[in-house]
């Protein structure tokens, strides 16, 4: 297997980016809203288009507070991801980011996969 | 009956996404005092976040206005519910019914996932929006706070 980035990479701000085998690992943490969403998004696509990866795994165990700015961002990355040839699953949303994640249906859209951490 | 106010506090700021934490800080700040639940205080934040961000993405266009504001209004009433009023006086909405449906957007450039007013709504026990065009918008959220009696 070919790992184009070493095992793990931090990105500015409150994304962490670790590509192994495949598949990006990208962990968010802190609020997800309007204001911020954008830099997130900037730095997530950054590894998207340079990774070009099969699997994406959104983790976000540690995002504090999102609204529906952070829908707009999974939804975005969800649809850029299947684009490039892979696909993206969220992994172990907080319990506010699972509230809004409910909310929205996005179960039906997008594989959520809990306890796996 | 209706229920008598018990404590207000009025602040506005500019309408610049810097500010969407602030709101959201504020409106917790208001609604701690007043034995909320952990679920409770995280609903009034995403609410009123969702709220603030409608008013700054949407309200107003930059090429038509100059110092952008947006009022919050925080009201406490004796039957422990809260009533949050944000309002700008920016481009209006033209039709209420449906932008607040669910998926309705008119931004179409940065990614808006067209579920503020469903999630408010969710959230809430009631949100209430009027606008006029070219005058502004007010929305305003209410919420009962603490464990429901059985």
């Amino acid at each position: 297997m070919i790992s184009i980035l070493s095992n793990e990479q931090t990105c500015a701000g409150a994304v962490t980016c670790n590509l192994n085998n495949g598949i990006l690992e990208v962990a968010v943490s802190g609020e997800i809203d309007h204001h911020n969403a954008r830099s997130i998004r900037a730095k997530i696509d950054e590894k998207l288009y340079l990774c070009r990866p099969k699997t994406v795994r959104l983790d976000l165990s540690d995002v504090s507070f999102m609204d529906s700015s952070g829908l707009g961002l999974i939804l975005g990355r969800f649809t850029l991801t299947h684009e490039l040839g892979g696909e993206l699953k969220v992994v172990n949303p907080s319990q506010g980011v699972s509230r809004i994640l409910d909310l929205a249906g996005t179960a039906r859209l997008i594989t959520i996969e809990r306890g796996e951490k | 009956m209706m229920p008598s106010l018990t404590n207000i506090v009025k602040c506005s700021f500019l309408a610049i996404s810097e500010n969407e934490a602030f709101a959201r800080s504020v409106a917790v700040s208001f609604a701690a005092r007043s034995s909320p639940t952990v679920t409770q205080l995280a609903d009034i934040k995403c609410a009123v976040s969702e709220a603030v961000t409608n008013c700054i993405v949407h309200a107003y266009p930059p090429d038509r206005f100059d110092k952008p504001m947006v009022e919050m209004t925080l009201r406490h009433f004796d039957d422990n519910s809260v009533a949050i009023t944000i309002k700008d006086h920016g481009v209006g909405i033209p039709d209420i019914k449906a932008a607040r449906e669910p998926l309705f957007t008119t931004d179409t450039t940065g990614e808006r996932s067209g579920m503020g007013f469903a999630i408010m709504e969710s959230l809430m026990d009631n949100v209430k929006v009027s606008s006029r065009v070219n005058k502004g918008t007010t929305v305003t959220l209410k919420l009962r706070l603490g464990v429901p009696d059985c």
